[in-house]
């Protein structure tokens, strides 16, 4: 099949419709996306959320089913392509090295497998040792065994990136490594897409390193896309509860659409009182409404200094929770869950908190801060 | 937490690998005595080992054993990967029965199994001799050499071969740079298994073989039938150390994953 107009559009990787089930149960159900020419693109989403298998249908370890949609990599229709007809790379969760190889082996298994000349082969796979940061001459011999797993995780990304493909799938890459290394791999990884410009599709459970490194984020729960965006579209304007719960903290309001009030709504709380919310298409007058609002965009006041125009609703601090960077107020408020504000640390030895547990307080957010939720 | 054991329990659990290892202990002592009455020591010798070389019956048993041990090893091991893969791989309908049934031959009293494949090869006509001895050994070694592939290959990680499809390599090529070398110690290890039951058995090929075809083993039972000489227990010596080379080779690769 020729290649269609779309791979010149710039859409690498494009999902219509895809469904896969196992026996009864849906893994993926009916998702589409378009992945562009060297974006950093993550499917984030807890563990059966259908992400894994998302990539995996792209790798073509999965096949959808059989009136389940269209997978295209490079414009082409791939549903039953194998994976070795697909010219994609892939870094695993497990790494995946052959441990009856050398690093130099695994890193040349492709390029054999591909027809490359020797002499080349050599070259690409000391090129590709050295941009992952591993010294070709200390590890090229070394055995997988060997080898400590971030270096385990560096030579798989060799063993993809020396192929020099167009799209590489990367599952859960950095899931077993201690967390500075984890860091620090992010910000290789996302350099490495930008001075490559390979497509990265990037599958995690872990929110904060999707918003670190990503471009676009697919959030999946239930084996469809809840919100697709950028980290800040996702962060800053959760569709659903699900995903404010899933990215970041959030507290959660109900009540109910009472009038307009200059450009936005008065709603009236369930648990008593008022609040403002901005306009938006999916409220309706008497009708029920959610709201999400982070941590960090809330304040607490004594219950009689709250800000004029602010929302506020009082309470009984809980808790006063010490974190380091932040302190995270919990405050009992009747009529919805407890709300957690976090506010910035100014040294608790010097500046500490003027609150404890017992004291009554305002729980108070400007109304521009207010996430409407789509789904009540 | 440890439980404190009382001391006699260790004593006992001595005297006990004491009863199982000493007879075995002065058979192997006995074969380096000077002397044609096995109970009394009158000096070292390696006399009943030269002996052995000296009687075409016994190297004629010797030969028989390696070829029926080869052939059956070759043929068991290969059949049994092939099983094992089968099992491990595909879902099919009475695949747990299947599996179940591999424990039978292991179960079965060798007597059963030498008398049914005695009835199995009268009926169809099979002249008794090397092939019988060869097709019996693969019946009862072949589940042994399932059961410690299956093992290996159900401990294999299986991204292995998915990365190595998505690194450009086909079905067949996957196979052979990838699962069979991750399977390698399990099938070497279920071979020297193999081997190992096939040259120590008795019972099932004293049915199976003919006239002019036993093995190693019949061999050193007529001999016992006829007279105890010491050239017994340097032939059994050998037999003991070659099997227990081949068992802790087996098990070393089975343990080194």
């Amino acid at each position: 099949m020729a290649v269609s107009p779309s791979s010149t559009t710039g859409s690498v990787v494009q999902l219509s419709r895809v469904s896969k089930s196992f026996g009864d149960v849906k893994a993926v159900d009916d998702v589409s996306l378009e992945i562009q020419r060297g974006e950093f693109f993550s499917l984030l989403g807890p563990s059966g959320c259908g992400k894994t298998t998302t990539l995996r249908l792209l790798a073509g370890f999965e096949e959808p089913d059989d009136d389940g949609g269209e997978v295209r990599l490079l414009g082409e229709v791939v549903n039953k392509k194998r994976p070795y007809e697909r010219k994609i790379a892939m870094v695993f969760q497990s790494y995946a090295l052959f441990p009856h190889l050398s690093v130099q082996r695994n890193v040349a298994f492709g390029l054999e497998q591909r027809k490359t000349p020797k002499a080349e082969i050599g070259d690409r796979v000391r090129r590709a040792l050295e941009m992952v940061r591993l010294e070709p001459d200390t590890f090229a011999r070394r055995m997988p065994g060997q080898l400590s797993g971030g270096q385990r995780q560096r030579v798989a990304l060799a063993r993809a990136l020396v192929l020099e493909p167009d799209i590489l799938l990367l599952d859960e890459p950095l899931g077993a490594i201690d967390l500075k290394l984890r860091k620090e791999m992010q910000l290789e990884l996302k350099s490495l897409n930008k001075q490559l410009g390979t497509t990265f599709v990037y599958v995690t459970h872990d929110q904060e390193e999707a918003l670190t490194m990503s471009d676009r984020i697919a959030v999946m729960d239930n084996a469809r896309v809840a919100q697709l965006g950028t980290p800040a579209e996702i962060y800053e304007n959760p569709r659903t509860a699900f995903v404010a719960k899933f990215i970041g903290e959030s507290n959660f309001f109900g009540g109910t659409a009472e009038r307009r009030n200059g450009g936005g709504w008065e709603v009236a709380r369930s648990g008593g009182g008022r609040f403002l919310v901005p306009d938006h298409p999916a409220i309706r007058e008497g009708r029920a409404v959610r709201i999400a609002v982070r941590p960090e965009w809330m304040d607490v006041w004594r219950p009689d200094a709250v800000p004029p125009g602010e929302n506020a609703v009082g309470g009984t601090i809980r808790d006063v929770i010490y974190l380091g960077e932040t302190m995270h107020l919990i405050v009992t408020v009747p009529g919805c869950d407890d709300v957690t504000v976090a506010v910035r640390n100014e040294g608790q030895l010097i500046k500490p908190l003027p609150w404890k547990r017992g004291d009554a307080a305002a729980v108070a957010w400007r109304p521009e801060d207010c996430q409407i939720l789509e789904e009540v | 937490m440890s439980v404190r054991l009382p001391r006699w329990v260790l004593g006992f659990s001595a005297l006990v690998y004491a009863f199982l290892h000493v007879p075995i202990l002065v058979l192997m002592v006995f074969s380096f005595n000077d002397s044609k009455f096995s109970v009394n020591w009158s000096g070292f010798t390696f006399n009943w080992y030269h002996r052995l070389l000296e009687r075409p019956d016994i190297l004629r048993g010797l030969r028989a054993s390696l070829i029926v041990g080869g052939a059956s090893t070759v043929i068991a091991t290969v059949l049994g990967t092939l099983i094992a893969l089968a099992l491990a791989r595909h879902r099919f309908r009475g695949r747990t029965a299947f599996e179940g049934f591999l424990y039978v031959p292991i179960v079965t009293p060798e007597i059963v199994v030498g008398i049914s494949l005695l009835i199995l090869f009268a009926l169809v006509k099979v002249p008794l001799g090397l092939t019988t001895i060869v097709i019996a050994h693969v019946a009862f070694s072949l589940s042994f050499v399932v059961i410690v592939v299956l093992a290996r290959l159900e401990g294999m990680d299986r991204t292995l071969e998915e990365a190595a499809m998505i690194l450009g390599a086909d079905e067949v090529t996957t196979f052979w740079k990838v699962t069979v070398p991750q399977l390698w110690p399990g099938i070497l290890s279920g071979a020297l298994l193999a081997f190992t039951i096939s040259f120590d058995d008795f019972v099932i090929t004293s049915f199976v073989s003919g006239s002019g075809s036993s093995t190693l083993p019949i061999v050193v039972y007529g001999m016992v039938r006829r007279n105890v000489e010491p050239s017994i227990n340097a032939i059994s010596t050998i037999i003991l150390l070659v099997t227990t080379a081949l068992i802790y080779a087996a098990d070393r690769l089975v343990r080194n994953k």
